[in-house]
Parts: structure tokens; sequence; C-alpha cells
């Protein structure tokens, strides 16, 4: 009787161990993200206020109609009626775009090379793309400043070279944050690629090439379509974070390359409104809402592949 | 060589010098004597002197660090039990919403993640008078929030690597699951709690946005301090604290590297 019952208190402290590894970071996803989001969407519908907090509350208090709800879609209506929201969002997927199609373009010959590389070099080289992941992202948009500046030091090498007689204005425009979002995002395109042609087995392009397929040919029918996963997983990991991009259009865009993060930003810190800024929120989780589905999916599907 | 890997070749040094040229030239201008940043003046120490000398500086480095070695911590506890919970425990209630929130933080815009925390913080004030002032405390908590995702995701992948017929053999033989994971699955994922932790103390280190949001006045973090001064244009002090963190980390993922290096050569042995 008392064997039974021991094993019965080990089973049920077992159990509560396994609640207490679950429930720990549960609750605090639950407390300190997922309630943000369902406030940050309260706040959306109410109405700007100048008080403190600066919004209208959800449930409101008075004599006549007692308790009752406040919301309202005017910040909404807001966002489409003027034009600045809408030119703005295209604006940054636009933005986003172009910098992640360049960044395959310069990441995946760079990626390829690794994977192709013997081994000793290989890691060198691997490490020589995560050394800058390290490094201040703040600091590493920073030091374009000096390089892109009217009197910077591209200007003064192009002017010494001879290539251009007048320096050419880059900094704060949109080729500036072209260049500070490819430089900044092209690690994360670099790695998941690489992680995808490592395994690339390289007796299929032998093969192709003894039958006689030309170099272009087997990389178009091989390479390719094999690495498709290591593709679309860079450019994900480029195009969400690129949309939403505050740091690099606020040092090296000028006042008319307009991002949503900028955007959301200064409505917050600048013009105070909270709800507006809310609204701004939750369209571009709109937005993504469908690319970050697709990554969380695809992610669950290699974990489970490994396993 | 032939034409395939020469194109490969010169991808790989124009990459590479995309990547390092600016890097290289921050780490040169700090020691350039001239206050106009990019005209050469000489060789000069003087910007990292001004840089000692600046106790605004010092006290957010400070204050980041502080703020970086708290929420590493904590994100590298919750993170291996998130970790552990993702690969071990089959079946609970609400997985689904659970696997969405450690992944969605890591891809989650940070003007977003940090305008929706301040927020909450906001409204938990109005109602029950909590955290009250915001400052360390919030921008602590923030940064746990995002971190621990990425730990998670570390000691995922571990785990998933990891033997389980080692933690089912002592459970066969009647250790406690408690006792399992205290002796047998913490000491095989310990080194994936450490990078956890170092990419935890970076990310905290490195968050401009997010703390910009749930700060307080008074609390001024190194990013913060350093965008307020650069968004004006370029300020030669700065380089300087570019060229030591740059110095810093160059080293210390060197060190990693060999360590790993020496590691994959006692394996093979």
């Amino acid at each position: 009787m008392s064997t039974v019952l021991a094993s019965m208190d080990a089973t049920f402290r077992e159990r509560l161990w396994k609640k207490f590894i679950v429930l720990i970071p549960y609750l605090w996803l639950l407390l300190f993200f997922l309630t943000p989001f369902l406030i940050v969407f309260k706040i959306s519908l109410a109405d700007p206020l100048i008080a403190q907090p600066p919004f209208t509350p959800l449930f409101q208090k008075s004599v006549e109609t007692g308790l009752s709800i406040y919301t309202t879609f005017d910040n909404y209506l807001y966002l489409f009626q003027d034009s600045l929201y809408l030119v703005t969002y295209i604006n940054s997927v636009k933005l986003a775009f172009i910098s992640t199609c360049f960044c395959l373009l310069i990441g995946y010959p760079i990626a390829y090379g690794i994977a192709r590389s013997p081994q000793p070099t290989r890691n060198i080289l691997l490490l020589m793309v995560v050394v800058p992941f390290w490094i201040s992202f703040l600091l590493r948009v920073y030091a374009w400043m000096g390089i892109l500046k009217t009197k910077g030091l591209l200007n003064g090498f192009l002017l010494w070279a001879g290539i251009i007689d007048q320096p050419l204005e880059l900094l704060y425009t949109d080729t500036a944050v072209y260049i500070g979002m490819i430089y900044s995002y092209l690690p994360f395109m670099i790695l998941p690629l690489y992680a995808n042609l490592e395994k690339l087995d390289i007796r299929l392009l032998e093969a192709a090439a003894d039958l006689g397929a030309r170099p272009w040919k087997v990389f178009k029918d091989i390479t390719l379509p094999l690495s498709m996963p290591g593709v679309i997983a860079g450019c994900l990991l480029v195009f969400i974070p690129a949309i939403g991009e505050y740091v690099i259009p606020a040092l090296l865009g000028g006042a008319d390359t307009l991002m949503i993060g900028r955007l959301l930003f200064d409505e917050f810190f600048m013009n105070r409104d909270w709800p507006v800024a809310s609204a701004v929120a939750i369209v571009l989780l709109m937005l993504l809402v469908l690319p970050i589905v697709y990554f969380q999916k695809r992610q669950n599907q290699e974990l489970l592949e490994q396993q | 060589m032939n034409k395939r890997s020469k194109f490969i070749f010169s991808a790989l040094c124009f990459g590479f010098a995309f990547l390092y040229v600016p890097i290289l030239l921050v780490v040169i201008y700090s020691f350039n004597d001239s206050r106009l940043v990019t005209i050469w003046g000489g060789w000069s120490i003087r910007w990292y002197i001004e840089l000692f000398n600046n106790d605004n500086i010092l006290d957010a480095a400070l204050l980041s660090f502080r703020i970086a070695a708290v929420s590493a911590t904590f994100a590298t506890i919750m993170g291996t039990l998130a970790g552990i919970a993702l690969t071990r425990i089959r079946q609970f209630k609400g997985r689904l919403l659970f696997t969405g929130m450690i992944a969605a933080p890591l891809v989650m815009p940070e003007v977003i993640t940090g305008l929706s925390l301040l927020l909450l913080f906001v409204s938990l004030q109005e109602l029950i008078g909590w955290p009250g002032q915001r400052g360390i405390n919030t921008i602590t908590i923030a940064h746990i929030t995002f971190s621990m995702a990425y730990v998670a995701v570390i000691i995922q992948s571990r785990l998933i690597d990891m033997d389980e017929s080692i933690e089912e053999a002592a459970l066969d033989l009647g250790a406690k699951p408690i006792r399992v994971l205290w002796d047998i699955t913490l000491p095989i994922i310990f080194p994936a709690m450490i990078s956890g932790w170092l990419l935890a103390f970076t990310l905290s280190l490195d968050d401009l946005i997010i703390a910009s949001f749930v700060s307080g006045p008074g609390a001024t973090t190194l990013p913060m301090l350093i965008f307020s001064k650069v968004r004006l244009g370029i300020a030669p002090d700065i380089n300087a604290l570019a060229t030591i963190l740059i110095v810093v980390v160059t080293i210390g993922v060197s060190i990693a590297g060999l360590v790993m290096h020496q590691q994959s050569k006692t394996k093979k042995a």
C-alpha cells in the first residue's frame, strides 16, 4: 500500500515538475508578449487625449449610461484617408523587397563559395560572416555615415581617382538606405543559404556534369532548386525585419525616405499620438502576419525533419 | 582556375571587402587627430582620452552592461526551460500558441515590440501601480522577453541533436526525471546555454529601439546615447568607442572559434 502511494506521489511530483518547466516561460510570454499586442489593438480603437495616459479608456463610466465600451475606427480611417501612410507602407515594402533581392544576389555566391571551400578555410570564412553580427548594429550603420558623406571617404576616393569631378550626394538619400540595409542584413541571408548549400550532395552536380550538362544548366536545374529552402529562409529573415526598420532610414535616409518603422516612431515620440501609432503598428502587423506565419511553419517543419 | 571558380573567388573577395571595409575605416579614423572626422590629421589617441573622460558615456555603458548581464541570465534560464518544454514534453495545452510565441519575437519588428511593451507597462501602472518609474526594470523585462526566444531556439536545436537514449537509459534505471534533467540533460546542453547567454547579452547591449520605448527619464542606455549623438552627424569619440567594441568582439569570437576548432579535433581523435 505504502509503495503504491509513494509511486503515486512520485508521478504527481513528476507532473508538477513538467508543469513547472512549461508554465514559467509560458506565463512570461503570455504576460509580456501576447497581452501587449491586445493592448496595442485596444488603444488603436481609442481617441487621443491630452492626459496621462494620452488616450480615452475602453470602459467609460458615466452617471446616465452606466458602464459602456467606447471604441472608434477613426484612427484606421485616418490611415487610409491620409495618403502619407499608404505611400509609406508601399515604400517600406518596396525598400525591403529590393534590399532582399540585392542581399540574395550578393549573398548567394558568397554562401556557395564558403560551402565549397576546403575545411579550415570554410570555418574561418563562416566566422568572418558572423563577426559583424556581434558588432553593434547601430555602430555598423553609423560607419556608413562617414563613408557616404558629401565630404566623406567614398567621394574623396572617387574624386582622387578621377572617376567623378563633383562629389555625389549620397548620405540622406534612398541610395544610402539601400546600402545600409544590404550591408546590415547580408549575414542573415548568407547563414541560412550556407546551412542549406553545405548539405548539398556534390555527387549530383558531378553526375550532371559527367552527363554533359553545362555549368549554368547544372546550377539552374540542380543547385538552385535544391537550395530553395535556404533561399526562402534567407529572404524572410531579411524582408520581415527590413520592413519595420527604423535605425537605417533615421541615420542614412533623407527627410523624404518614408518608412513605416520611422513613421511609427515619430508618430509616437514627436506627435505623441498613441492611438494612431497603435493603428500604424496593427496595420504593419497585418502586413507581416502572412510572412511570419509562413516562417514559423517552415521552422517547425525543419525541426520535425531533424527529429 | 576555371571561369566559375574565378567568379566565386571574386564574389567572396567583394563580399568580405563590403563587410569589413566600413569597420576597418572606423578603426583607422578613430586614431585621427582631426576634429573633422573624414579629413586625416595625423595619428593620435585623443578621442580615446576624451572618451574615458566622458562621464555620460561611461555611465550609459555601465547601465547597459548591468541590464545586459541581468537580462541575459534570466533569458537563459527562461529560454532553456522553453527549449526543454518544446523538445521533451510532447503534449501540453496550448502547445501551438507556445511555439508561436517562441518563434514570433525572432522576426517581429522592434518598433512593434517596443510600442506594445510600453503600452503594457503604462496599462499595468494604471491597473496595479506597477512598475512605477520606467527605467532599468522595464528595459530588463523587455530584453528578457525578446532574447529568451533566441535562447530557446539554440537550446531546442541542441536538444534535438542530442542522443535521447542516454536520458531514457537513466529513466529506465530508475532515476527521477528531475535528476535526469539535472545530471544528464543540463550538463550536455551547458555549452548551448553559454552561447545563448552570450547572444542574449549582445542583443541586449545592442538594442536601441525597444529600450527607447520602454525607458523612462533618467535611464539612458549606451545605444540611446550613441544614437542621440550620431543623429546630429559623425562624432569622433564614437569612432573610438566603436573600435573598442570591435576589438573586444573580434577577440571573443576568435577565442570561441579556436575552442570550437579544438573540440571538433578532440572529438575526431
